[in-house]
């Protein structure tokens, strides 16, 4: 009977812990609804390129999103592991835009830096945005410092010499390339920023 | 004929001999590409993880600029590609999307209508060229070459705009036209693993090696690509992936504009077939002139 009654408790804390609404969130994306769409068929587990190393594979993490497992979610490597091939958008059964959700979930944990400390993909993305905001555009020299720098500085000491090579093919620029009305374009980052505050 | 260009931030930088090729070839051609006046990134993949609604608003200032300039709108890059097309369609499909995204750029006095085709460079060489004109520009057939034709992921995927999604084939009868033979590819659509070459490079690697292997059984003796990650991946890794498999790769990664410049006559430095990290000479020299 002791027994019984342990399994109903850690029954009852596991669904306590549930979100049910996380569905929604996720709708908020454009064809982000079809999620609900999904029939379990595995097709996307089983074209992903990357599924094999994932925490969870992509089938087993829509089904975490309608239980409402939020927090296991979010924390998962698997939404980092996912390299935007589309290989699974375009086999999807049910046209669901997974790559999308992708995005969607990977939006969310940095909003809530869920993500866990040891994934080094959120570093590169924010690196990434860092500079496109500054400059307008990616500037592929200095965020593959930065990135180095803040992930594995004694990495970066082992790329010199690849470095230096493509540095002397004038193919790691010095200096930033920019775009001339930065102003404009800061512009439409802050209105959107408002306009998704309201939201 | 006339296009809007839009290069793209790698082909500022580590991408640089695919802008040179580019432009070595597309007079020859007859085509003429302008670039989009003050265009930004398009937020590629990077960016769509961490705000996707700013990451569809800068596409889309892109988008709103092409239209006024005119013109069909040419990335050579696979991932500007995906992301401009897919904001494209998206913002056709999506109305509420649309909204948000005109009052952003209507702030700053801009307006899309929709009216921009997004095309990769390679659909504008086999598509509006064709491959008859493409044979009449051919100088130097490359005989005896077999090459790779190596795809990647973005350029036929989510949207299929111009090949198939999975077996694509219009790279493989380009090869043909020049006078090389495709090898059998099936993985010619895989994805090199973007940037898990750097955020997880156990896995990285590993996409890396299984195209590298399956290009080596396949007796290729080179591989092109249509995109500036894919070309770093399998070329500035081709090192690492030996020391961790134990392999002996030395399969030169060219762009495919680099194999055409070579086929059309165009000498080796205006190619910049040089700046590679695995050494291309003792494979092509001896079509070099």
């Amino acid at each position: 009977v002791k027994k019984e009654e342990v399994e109903l408790k850690r029954d009852i804390q596991l669904e306590k812990s549930l979100t049910p609404d996380f569905l929604e969130e996720v709708y908020t994306i454009p064809g982000g609804e079809r999620i609900k769409d999904c029939i379990q068929c595995g097709t996307c587990s089983g074209s992903c390129p990357a599924g094999y190393e994932m925490e969870y594979t992509p089938r087993q993490l829509f089904a975490m999103v309608r239980a409402g497992m939020r927090d296991e979610v979010l924390k998962s490597d698997t939404i980092w592991t996912c390299c935007s091939c589309y290989l699974c958008v375009v086999r999807c059964p049910r046209q669901i835009k997974i790559t999308d959700i992708m995005y969607a979930l990977k939006c969310l944990a940095i909003k809530e830096r869920k993500y866990s400390k040891h994934i080094k993909a959120p570093v590169l993305a924010k690196n990434f945005v860092f500079w496109v905001n500054k400059f307008g555009r990616n500037q592929e020299t200095y965020l593959t410092i930065s990135f180095f720098f803040l992930t594995n500085i004694f990495k970066m000491l082992g790329q010199l010499p690849l470095a230096t090579k493509l540095f002397f093919q004038n193919r790691l620029p010095i200096f930033p390339k920019k775009v001339k009305n930065l102003n404009q374009l800061k512009t439409i980052i802050n209105r959107i920023e408002k306009l998704e505050e309201e939201r | 004929v006339r296009y809007t260009y839009f290069p793209g931030c790698s082909l500022e930088a580590t991408a640089v001999p695919y802008q040179i090729s580019i432009s070595a070839i597309s007079g020859i051609l007859g085509l003429e590409f302008e670039e989009l006046k003050d265009w930004n990134c398009c937020g590629a993949t990077p960016y769509m993880s961490i705000k996707e609604m700013i990451a569809f608003a800068i596409s889309a200032k892109n988008l709103a600029l092409a239209e006024r300039q005119g013109g069909d709108l040419v990335a050579p890059c696979s991932a500007c590609f995906t992301i401009l097309n897919k904001t494209n369609v998206y913002l056709k499909e999506f109305p509420k999307l649309k909204e948000r995204i005109d009052i952003a750029l209507n702030e700053v006095g801009l307006k899309y209508n929709g009216g921009v085709i997004i095309r990769h460079l390679l659909d504008v060489f086999v598509r509006d060229v064709g491959y008859d004109q493409l044979a009449t520009k051919v100088k130097v057939r490359l005989e005896g070459l077999k090459v790779a034709p190596y795809y990647g992921c973005q350029i036929v995927r989510p949207e299929q705009m111009f090949d198939n999604a999975e077996m694509p084939t219009s790279l493989d009868t380009l090869i043909l036209t020049l006078g090389a033979q495709p090898i059998h590819f099936p993985i010619k659509s895989q994805c090199c693993g973007g940037t898990l070459s750097v955020t997880k490079e156990k896995l990285g690697l590993r996409m890396i090696k299984d195209i590298l292997l399956c290009a080596a059984q396949n007796d290729a003796d080179c591989i092109v690509t249509t995109c500036p990650l894919c070309q770093i991946n399998l070329d500035v890794y081709q090192k690492k992936v030996n020391k961790r498999y134990r392999q002996n790769f030395s399969i030169p990664i060219l762009y495919f504009t680099q194999l055409m410049g070579l086929a059309m006559g165009i000498p080796v430095k205006k190619l910049a077939i040089k700046k590679t990290i695995t050494p291309v000479k003792p494979v092509l020299g001896r079509y070099y002139i």
